[in-house]
């Protein structure tokens, strides 16, 4: 998942990936450089998403250099949707593109499966995400700060971790903003616990 | 990615829904949206009252196939009533489950119904027991079910606590639907609510303009 917050954006993502019924890698890294201060958060084929963001970072670093400074947002969005889009019959890729730039700071957008592009404030995805919107609808309010974005990300994360069986492991953080990225990690037993019944 | 959509594939009119219940101090709501739907194009109904009442106090939400649910339902609500008569007491609540787990069990391969049955009786107070498509009985203190309830899972493991009031648990339950009704598309119209305490029954409903607005992303 992905949340705009006033000068930049907090990325989150559990560490699971599973061929079937065993998980192949527990402590997997969803949120991948796109570039400095753009990630996308993979969801999906790992195959996919994986060779597709390659091919967007090589076509942004390429973008970048031509252009002599950071590439907007906007434009990795845009890229990644071409790609998406263009092999929609072949690929299963959802992916959140979000970052900084100095133009619009924060932003995410969301490219679903079938290559649509679309900017939202808040955005969720992946297999555990159906079971976290009513908890997102109910509890993101526009105007948060920084901590408040990590706290309601990783609370989110942990509450869909807990119920469906794709997601789990740890929960990976990151903040993008005009300072710089800084990615933090919440293991299992540092996770928020909610009242078991 | 897999999606959970077991409900709105049923053929016919289903009830695509979302349905909840939930233990507080002293007693139990059961709840439910009000929309039937074909095929998850058309609403047949706006207005479909899907709590029954069973018994004085035990009442059951139903999901899944509507004409299957009825059907099953029907037979339920006779079987309990004998069961009473013999017993010369109210049922327990466990035992209008059991006979709802009974008709799910041994007709699982032509049924598409699940139910949730909660109610209060002197031996054990209040008690919520889901019935699921198979004919499995458990007992729970808060249970969700219905194509809408995927989405309010991480929302009700967060915001229920046990031992709640009747009012605080009204506002949860509500708010619960009204999440689940905004997201999922063959949910929705009003909210049937029932309150079952020792000292009886009370039905709220909510219409769609006066339930709770979430932010919309």
């Amino acid at each position: 998942m992905a949340v705009e917050y006033d000068g930049g954006v907090v990325i989150g993502a559990d560490s699971r990936t599973t061929t079937g019924a065993y998980i192949a890698n527990r402590v997997t890294d969803k949120l991948t450089r796109i570039h400095d201060k753009i990630y996308c958060c993979r969801s999906g084929s790992a195959a996919d998403t994986q060779a597709i963001a390659e091919i967007v970072a090589y076509q942004l670093g390429f973008h970048s250099i031509e252009l002599d400074e950071p590439p907007l947002v906007e434009t990795a969005a845009n890229l990644f949707r071409a790609s998406c889009y263009r092999y929609r019959e072949e690929l299963t890729a959802g992916i959140l593109v979000a970052g900084w730039d100095k133009r619009k700071g924060g932003q995410v957008y969301s490219v679903p499966i079938g290559g649509m592009l679309v900017r939202q404030p808040v955005s969720v995805g992946g297999s555990g995400s159906t079971y976290i919107y009513g908890f997102m609808d109910a509890n993101y309010k526009p105007g948060m700060n920084k901590e408040q974005c990590m706290e309601i990300t990783a609370a989110a994360l942990s509450l869909a971790m807990e119920r469906d069986g794709s997601s789990g492991g740890v929960v990976r953080l990151a903040s993008i903003s005009e300072e710089g990225v800084e990615r933090r990690v919440i293991l299992g037993n540092q996770l928020p616990k909610f009242s078991t019944h | 990615m897999e999606k959970h959509c077991t409900d709105s594939r049923v053929k016919g009119v289903s009830t695509g829904t979302t349905i909840l219940a939930a233990i507080f101090d002293g007693g139990v709501v059961i709840g439910s949206d009000s929309r039937a739907s074909m095929g998850g194009e058309y609403v047949s109904s706006k207005t479909i009252n899907k709590v029954i009442q069973v018994h004085d106090r035990i009442f059951c939400c139903m999901a899944g196939s509507l004409a299957d649910a009825q059907a099953v339902i029907k037979s339920a609500k006779f079987h309990l009533s004998f069961h009473s008569v013999q017993m010369e007491s109210p049922p327990q609540v466990i035992a209008a489950a059991s006979v709802l787990k009974d008709l799910c069990y041994k007709n699982k391969d032509e049924l598409q119904a699940g139910f949730l049955t909660a109610g209060w009786d002197k031996k054990n107070g209040p008690q919520v027991y889901v019935v699921s498509l198979g004919g499995m009985l458990i007992s729970q203190q808060v249970t969700i079910g219905g194509s809408g309830s995927t989405y309010i899972y991480g929302y009700v493991d967060a915001k229920y606590k046990p031992n709640m009031t009747k009012e605080e648990c009204l506002q949860f339950a509500t708010n619960a639907l009204a999440l689940a009704m905004g997201r999922d598309n063959v949910s929705g119209g009003v909210a049937h609510l029932v309150v079952i305490t020792e000292k009886g029954v009370e039905h709220v409903v909510v219409p769609g303009d006066k339930l709770p607005k979430f932010h919309d992303e």
